[in-house]
């Protein structure tokens, strides 16, 4: 019997020039969680580390990162074997939903010197280092498409899409960054 | 472009992000089978839409994702204040909305719309 085979929608693309480099995001694990107060802190010890509660920050220990989407509301990305589905789950206090969307998302990363004027062509945002810092993230849009951009370094950026917007957002990128 | 200020993300994030969700502070009866087909219309369908500074709810819809309030001058499209869901109506003072208020002279292709919001404080 044949095997089945996951195909990474961004697979085999790849773009540079004019000061940004996008490249596609290996697969990831990630959460979608809700949180009410009373589960923030356990759910904190069954990752290993307590979930950012400032408004646009992250907090990562390992391979792990947990970013602030909303005040009851994380995305925590690691590394595919993470195991963080079954490690969230297992908490027993308060009210929280902690759902896989590890195949729902995929993520291109945005670097270069001029990575901030490509996306800027679509993402509203001031992504100065002053409003936007290092490790800082948020939910925002890049042309029609929602996004959650996660600056990694000065000049890098991390941008979760939705797998099916993930062509536009990546043509929309490509197109900015000739002109960037 | 117009930056609204997310009281849960406590920061000026662009227009864009945001959704205008009409009219806050709107109380839904808690004996809906009872009230009076008048009295539903009220709560239903009449709102203030007013030319003035109005209460509304907005959503920081592709951001945080919260309803939160803000207050905002229908005319000038300048916001007073934003603050989060469930607070009381905040009381405002006379300074904050001499702030917000469109300029009694402007442009004749505005002239209108500024002539009837002049109008309509008195």
């Amino acid at each position: 019997m044949a095997n089945a085979q996951r195909i990474n929608p961004l697979d085999d693309r790849v773009y540079g020039g004019n000061g940004v480099t996008l490249t596609p995001v290996e697969a990831m694990e990630r959460i979608s969680l809700r949180a009410e107060d009373k589960a923030v802190a356990s759910l904190g010890k069954a990752i290993g580390f307590s979930l950012p509660k400032k408004a646009g920050t992250t907090v990562t220990k390992g391979s792990v990162t947990a970013l602030w989407i909303g005040p009851d509301e994380w995305l925590i990305l690691g590394v595919e074997g993470s195991d963080l589905e079954a490690k969230l789950n297992k908490v027993k206090t308060g009210l929280y939903s902690a759902v896989a969307v590890n195949h729902r998302n995929t993520a291109m990363t945005v670097s270069g010197a001029k990575a901030i004027n490509a996306l800027n062509s679509g993402c509203p945002r001031d992504l100065s280092l002053e409003a936007f810092p290092i490790d800082g993230c948020g939910r925002t849009i890049i042309g029609k498409a929602e996004v959650v951009l996660w600056r990694t370094a000065a000049d890098t950026f991390h941008v979760e899409v939705w797998r099916s917007f993930s062509d536009y957002v990546w043509k929309y990128l490509v197109d900015s960054a000739r002109s960037a | 472009m117009l930056l609204i200020h997310c009281p849960y993300c406590e920061k000026d994030l662009p227009e864009t992000e945001f959704h205008g969700e009409g009219e806050a502070h709107i109380e839904r009866p808690t004996n809906m089978a009872d009230i009076s087909d008048e009295a539903f219309e009220k709560f239903f369908f009449i709102r203030e839409n007013q030319k003035g500074v109005l209460f509304e709810r907005w959503r920081h819809l592709h951001g945080c994702g919260r309803f939160f309030n803000a207050v905002r001058h229908s005319v000038s499209d300048k916001f007073i204040k934003t603050y989060k869901a469930r607070q009381e109506k905040p009381k405002l003072t006379k300074k904050e909305i001499d702030a917000v208020l469109p300029p009694a002279k402007s442009t004749p292709a505005n002239e209108p719309i500024y002539a009837d919001a002049v109008k309509g404080k008195k």
